[in-house]
């Protein structure tokens, strides 16, 4: 674990030192949920009800960009390698990249939760709720990402390849996690923790075949 | 002596372009090699495999005892290699570089102050990689691989963009890791410069060692063809 979270704390560093997710990725959620703001009229009954689907979109462009900038620290200076050669395992090096950028996402989901309050009047009927979900998926979208983020570079593809590799994975996660946000926004009758569920069960999937995965691309990359 | 590196049969391919073609070459533990050879004839990619880094296409090549195609993660463990680029994170400083790495390797890392020390950047460890010059992130890169303490020393043009400090910096730590028992290799186009330090001289033309020259003490030199 001494390795895994050495890695982690030097990804967050990086953007603290860079501030790239808190002065891009985050101001572009916003603007998304500005757009759709817009492209719906400002109809705030609609927006209240599309609130989590509309979010969890957001939250998926915002992660596309946040896992790029996650690969391009390890690319920008043939840093990979260095990793590949320090002799770590391939599921520390994934386990300590996912966690940071499930770290990032997680503060920018929680100024976005307060974008759809102001933006949206959404209100948090069951805020226990709509944390763990926001946990589970996070988790889940950080370790899918991680992993289809080194893929593309091991296979040597550009990296605006990763949506179409990346989100059709995540489909499952945007479904589960729009239905979990129903339930804790109080905008559709349904049982949000056995989304929950399915939300748990997607994350504990991305990370064991991420973990696994990632040790073969990290030994042929 | 034992052998350090020993290479049957090498091919690797990169783009289908077969960079070693069924190279041969034999090293004994504790030596210095110079790599020599023109631009394309194979250097890097040589460094590259015995480094771990890249697939052997076929053939046959153990560093330190170990094999290339089953147990690369041991051998990228054991060495050190300076590529030609730093391989340092630019929004990080020399220090916080160095920590990670360090924290990355255990127990087997050295002192990072003692290290900046060695390559002349005591004064600039609170900087961050992206402010430095080429030749300090050259020396920053030089710490990086000293403080792994390799038993292999794989280095890429290490006298590449240094000023005349800086490739002093590079010779001291050779002789540093020839005094620790390791073994060197040196890529290089500058022979007059690394030739003096070398006990074997490898010449690569076409992705084969063409010729394996043993620099004996008493500098009368003998030759050997490769894979003998």
């Amino acid at each position: 674990m001494r390795v895994l979270w050495a890695i982690a704390e030097k990804d967050l560093r990086i953007e603290v030192r860079s501030k790239v997710v808190a002065s891009q990725v985050l101001p572009f959620a916003m603007i998304v949920l500005v757009l759709f703001g817009l492209a719906l009229d400002a109809d705030r009954a609609t927006l209240r009800s599309f609130t989590p689907g509309l979010y969890w979109v957001a939250v998926l462009f915002a992660a596309i960009l946040a896992i790029q900038r996650s690969v391009s620290v390890e690319t920008a200076s043939s840093a990979f390698e260095a990793l590949r050669l320090s002799g770590a395992a391939g599921w520390q090096v994934f386990g300590g990249k996912a966690l940071a950028v499930a770290a990032q996402l997680l503060a920018v989901e929680a100024v976005m939760a307060l974008g759809v309050v102001v933006l949206y009047r959404s209100s948090f009927d069951d805020p226990v709720l709509v944390v763990t979900a926001a946990v589970g998926a996070t988790v889940a979208i950080s370790a899918a990402g991680s992993l289809y983020g080194v893929l593309a570079v091991g296979m040597g593809v550009r990296d605006t390849i990763l949506p179409m590799l990346l989100l059709p994975i995540l489909a499952p996660v945007l479904v589960a996690a729009t239905r979990a946000f129903d339930d804790g926004l109080g905008t559709a009758a349904v049982n949000g923790w056995s989304w929950c569920g399915l939300l748990a069960f997607f994350a504990g999937v991305y990370l064991v075949v991420g973990g696994a995965a990632y040790s073969v691309v990290l030994e042929d990359a | 002596m034992d052998t350090a590196i020993e290479v049957s049969k090498a091919v690797v391919l990169l783009d289908r372009f077969p960079a070693l073609a069924e190279l041969d070459l034999t090293l004994p533990e504790g030596s210095v090699s110079l790599i020599q050879g023109p631009n394309g004839a194979g250097k890097t990619t040589l460094l590259r495999l015995l480094a771990g880094l890249v697939t052997l296409e076929s053939g046959r090549a153990t560093v330190l005892g170990l094999d290339v195609a089953t147990e690369r993660r041991r051998i990228r463990a054991a060495v050190g290699l300076l590529a030609p680029t730093a391989m340092l994170y630019g929004d990080l400083t020399v220090g916080e570089n160095l920590e990670f790495w360090t924290r990355l390797a255990g127990d087997r890392s050295g002192s990072i102050d003692a290290a900046l020390e060695r390559v002349g950047l005591s004064d600039l460890g609170d900087q961050s990689v992206a402010s430095l010059s080429t030749g300090q992130r050259r020396r920053a890169a030089l710490a990086a691989v000293a403080l792994r303490r390799p038993r292999l020393w794989l280095l890429d043009e290490p006298h590449a963009g240094l000023d005349q400090a800086g490739r002093t910096v590079v010779d001291e730590l050779v002789g540093d890791a020839i005094a620790a028992g390791a073994t060197v290799l040196v890529a290089s186009h500058e022979l007059d410069r690394v030739r003096p330090l070398a006990t074997h001289v490898v010449t690569i033309a076409g992705g084969t060692a063409r010729r394996v020259e043993v620099l004996p003490s008493t500098s009368s030199g003998r030759s050997a063809e490769a894979g003998r």
